[in-house]
């Protein structure tokens, strides 16, 4: 009989049911088989008009029925994700989840087609200001409850029945990583067997690209050419590429998973986490905070950075994070690096922002499921400052008993995972 | 059995609102009973404006002052107060083992670049190509900043170099609820040894009156304590600030830290908000402490906020347990959403390190007087739309 607590004596959690839906499409399945031909997911930006931008391009979700706003639409990423993880696990039927949610979610607001209507009904005749568009408010009772920062969470609660209070979070581009961390803490801290862990993101309108374009930071130069502009890795990285999608997690601890005869599909071994408080968008140029945050969640797992057989990287293709990152690796692995294979979701699917830790998480559990790696496309142009195994273009089989998983956000947040296959 | 170095000590706190900045300024307002009301630039809507506070004092560089909107700097502020008051500003050693969780909204708009597009945009010949010029012409690429949730937190990991952990959580006032409850979580189970807490709201924002008002929660036209407002009541919006230092009594007593107070639990929910939700919740939830509390030595602080039917229900559930007096300080402070759990816990802290309640602010009744001497301070948390939550803070020897 394996033992239901970990080597620090706290209770192992367990993934038994897992979703994801990005713009490669809608299931674990169908996210694997292209993910493993190395296809990519980015296309032209036809949900609005793209006039004046410098980044026309996406991996926007255009396969479903349109939805009226960010808050709407990753609510919507987000049912189809965790319906898909809790139907997987058989841990209840949908409704009544034995635990509680925590959410990732991208921040809430108003949105430029509702101020456009409210300021509408404001009977300005000359300028539209503020003042008015209070005045007109009260028209518009429903946009209350639905720019509320809560109302994904608050929705999802209630359409899945999880306990407690929900949690939305946000630590950026790692906030997906957040929620599962927070899972994995909530049940070895014992208050639950099971949580829900989502992150979702559907932000993709005019505003929020326009938003990343002004700091620089989204791919320019492949606007005709949308399945070539992720590159990580590449010498000719040029900036990262906006995406949706939700990835969802149904984390139970060990012993009540293997009580009721839960099919196990990974370990969630290690969570690690630290802040930069070097800049706002920029990584300390030591590379020490992703290089303590990745060795935090090898210890926390309980292990030493030899057991690292993959790293699923953060790899945003932009050209400071995808440096810092190999940086970090490099010193933390050592010459051992060399020969690690390391590759990035992000180069098909693009960067899913508050999603992105989910997603790569379920991918990496795909990834130790099937012992394959999924490729790093778009690698034609090495950098020789990163002579790293990025596993370039074609998927490949490979021994993976432990991968880590990194994402790295605006505001200095990192956060790294370390999953694993069921003790034997 | 409960182990005792496991227990959450606040040992720091640091608090900005309309009453000024500081435990020692709020303490005395409270106690004679001054509010500061404004009742003309947002009219016909009532904000409480923040107290002038001279930022150089805790964010001394411009350079950073300018990367951030109002609601980041009142935030980064009073954290700064609060690491001064638990005696860690500086030390690095402490700060890179601090875990943060901050509740957050989102920050400012640009007024004019929307009120500019507003004007424009039905009279532009391709109006979803002219939304995009103007956007990308007249956004500072900066503000992207100032407004993303997880930067208030940024900015303290910058400003202060707190630098452990960094959480941000969203969701009006149930975040701020939550994060003193995940803190103190990991706190007693050994999972965090000292915790920095809190949020920080602009409340002198028409965009957020806004978004409140869509549901016609503003109140309008004329201040009143929050138990007067009656079934047409709203909240009127607060700039509060408010952090607190948390911290496990082992790691308090090994660096030598003079507790402030002990949060010896949190519960929240969130009811549907039928008939009675907020009551049956409430009552649900001080279910789970009601062993811990003697009511002749305690108070409750309510985070009531004046809209309704949440304020009137909250009423109904300390009406039941009315051996304690309360205090809404929503009265006084306004409505700040995610740091009004925070605030009211270090307002709660305050009170016990004096041994006694504040004035009233209600000419209702429903705020009675107490004699000391004060123990134990019941903390509400009840949100204006969705959201219930209690903390029990109690007074250390």
């Amino acid at each position: 009989m394996t033992s239901s607590k970990d080597s620090m004596g706290r209770p192992i959690v367990v993934v038994t049911g897992a979703g994801v839906i990005t713009s490669l499409g809608a299931g674990k399945e169908e996210n694997w088989a292209k993910l493993t031909a190395g296809q990519s997911g980015i296309r032209g930006i036809t949900r609005f008009a793209t006039d004046n931008l410098k980044t026309r391009i996406a991996g926007t979700i255009d396969y479903l029925p349109p939805e009226s706003c960010t808050a709407a639409l990753s609510e919507r990423l987000a049912e189809i994700a965790a319906e898909e993880a809790i139907a997987q696990s058989g841990i209840a039927r949908i409704g009544n989840f034995p635990g509680p949610l925590f959410l990732a979610v991208p921040p809430i607001e108003l949105e430029w087609p509702q101020r456009m209507e409210v300021g509408g009904k404001s009977g300005a005749n000359d300028a539209v200001t503020y003042a008015e568009l209070c005045r007109a408010s009260v028209q518009f009772p429903a946009y209350h409850d639905r720019f509320l920062f809560g109302s994904v969470a608050g929705n999802l609660a209630d359409k899945f029945g999880t306990r407690g209070s929900p949690i939305s979070l946000s630590t950026a581009c790692a906030s997906g990583a957040s929620a599962i961390q927070l899972g994995v803490e909530a049940i070895r801290r014992g208050e639950t067997n099971a949580a829900l862990c989502i992150g979702t993101d559907g932000s993709i309108t005019p505003e929020s690209l326009i938003r990343f374009s002004l700091l620089s930071a989204l791919s320019t130069s492949s606007n005709d050419n949308p399945q070539k502009a992720a590159r990580p890795f590449s010498k000719n990285r040029d900036g990262f590429v906006m995406a949706e999608g939700a990835g969802a997690l149904v984390l139970e601890s060990y012993e009540s998973a293997k009580a009721r005869g839960a099919k196990i599909l990974g370990v969630l071994e290690g969570c690690g986490e630290m802040t930069d408080a070097f800049h706002r968008t920029r990584s300390s140029p030591d590379g020490k905070p992703i290089i303590g945050c990745m060795s935090n969640a090898v210890k926390d797992a309980g292990l030493v950075p030899d057991d690292i057989d993959y790293v699923n990287a953060h790899g945003t293709s932009t050209p400071e994070n995808d440096k810092m990152e190999a940086l970090g690796c490099t010193t933390l692995f050592g010459e051992r690096m060399k020969s690690i294979p390391i590759s990035s979701n992000k180069s098909m699917i693009g960067h899913t922002l508050s999603a992105a830790g989910a997603i790569e998480a379920v991918i990496t559990l795909m990834t130790l499921q099937n012992q394959r790696i999924p490729p790093t496309i778009n690698y034609d142009v090495p950098d020789p400052t990163i002579p790293l195994d990025v596993v370039p273009n074609t998927a490949r089989d490979a021994r993976v008993k432990h991968a880590i998983s990194n994402s790295f956000g605006f505001g200095g947040q990192n956060v790294s995972l370390v999953m694993g296959l069921e003790p034997a | 059995m409960a182990d005792a170095s496991r227990d959450a000590l606040i040992t720091g706190i640091g608090v900005v609102s309309c009453l000024g900045e500081g435990s020692e300024a709020h303490w005395q307002k409270l106690q004679t009973g001054e509010t500061s009301v404004d009742t003309s630039t947002f009219a016909p809507f009532v904000v409480h404006p923040l107290a002038p506070i001279n930022f150089d004092a805790q964010i001394p560089k411009k350079g950073d002052q300018r990367q951030m909107e109002n609601w980041q700097r009142i935030g980064t502020y009073a954290a700064g107060l609060a690491l001064d008051s638990a005696g860690v500003k500086g030390n690095t050693d402490i700060l890179s083992k601090i875990d943060m969780i901050v509740a957050a909204g989102g920050g400012e708009r640009d007024l004019t670049v929307d009120s500019n597009i507003l004007t424009g945009m039905p009279r532009a010949e391709k109006p979803a190509a002219f939304l995009n010029e103007r956007l990308m012409s007249d956004l500072r690429p900066t503000l992207f900043l100032a407004q993303l949730s997880n930067l208030l937190a940024g900015n303290i990991s910058i400003v202060h170099g707190v630098t452990g952990s960094s959480r941000t959580f969203m969701g009006e006032e149930a975040a701020g609820v939550d994060a003193v409850r995940i803190a103190v979580s990991r706190i007693g189970a050994g999972q965090s040894e000292i915790a920095l807490v809190g949020g920080a709201h602009n409340g002198e924002r028409p965009d957020l009156i806004m978004l409140y008002e869509f549901a016609g929660m503003m109140l309008k036209d004329k201040f009143a304590p929050v138990w007067e407002r009656g079934p047409n009541g709203g909240f009127a919006l607060g700039s509060i600030g408010a952090f607190l230092v948390i911290e496990s009594r082992a790691h308090a007593q090994a660096r030598g830290a003079k507790p402030l107070a002990r949060i010896s639990g949190v519960v929240s929910d969130r009811s549907k908000r039928q008939t009675d939700g907020v009551q049956k919740s409430l009552e649900a939830l001080w279910d789970r402490l009601k062993d811990k509390i003697a009511p002749q030595q305690a108070a409750a602080i309510s985070g009531a906020t004046g809209a309704e039917p949440a304020t009137a229900e909250e009423r109904a559930f300390l009406a039941a347990h009315s051996d304690m007096a309360v205090r809404a300080t929503g009265s006084y402070l306004g409505h700040g959403l995610e740091p009004t759990f925070p605030m009211n816990i270090a307002l709660a802290t305050l009170a016990l390190r004096h041994g006694a309640l504040f004035a009233p602010c209600d000419g209702s009744g429903f705020e009675k007087p107490m004699q000391g001497p004060l123990k134990q301070v019941l903390v509400t948390g009840v949100g204006h739309w969705r959201g219930e939550g209690l903390a029990l803070v109690e007074r250390v020897e």
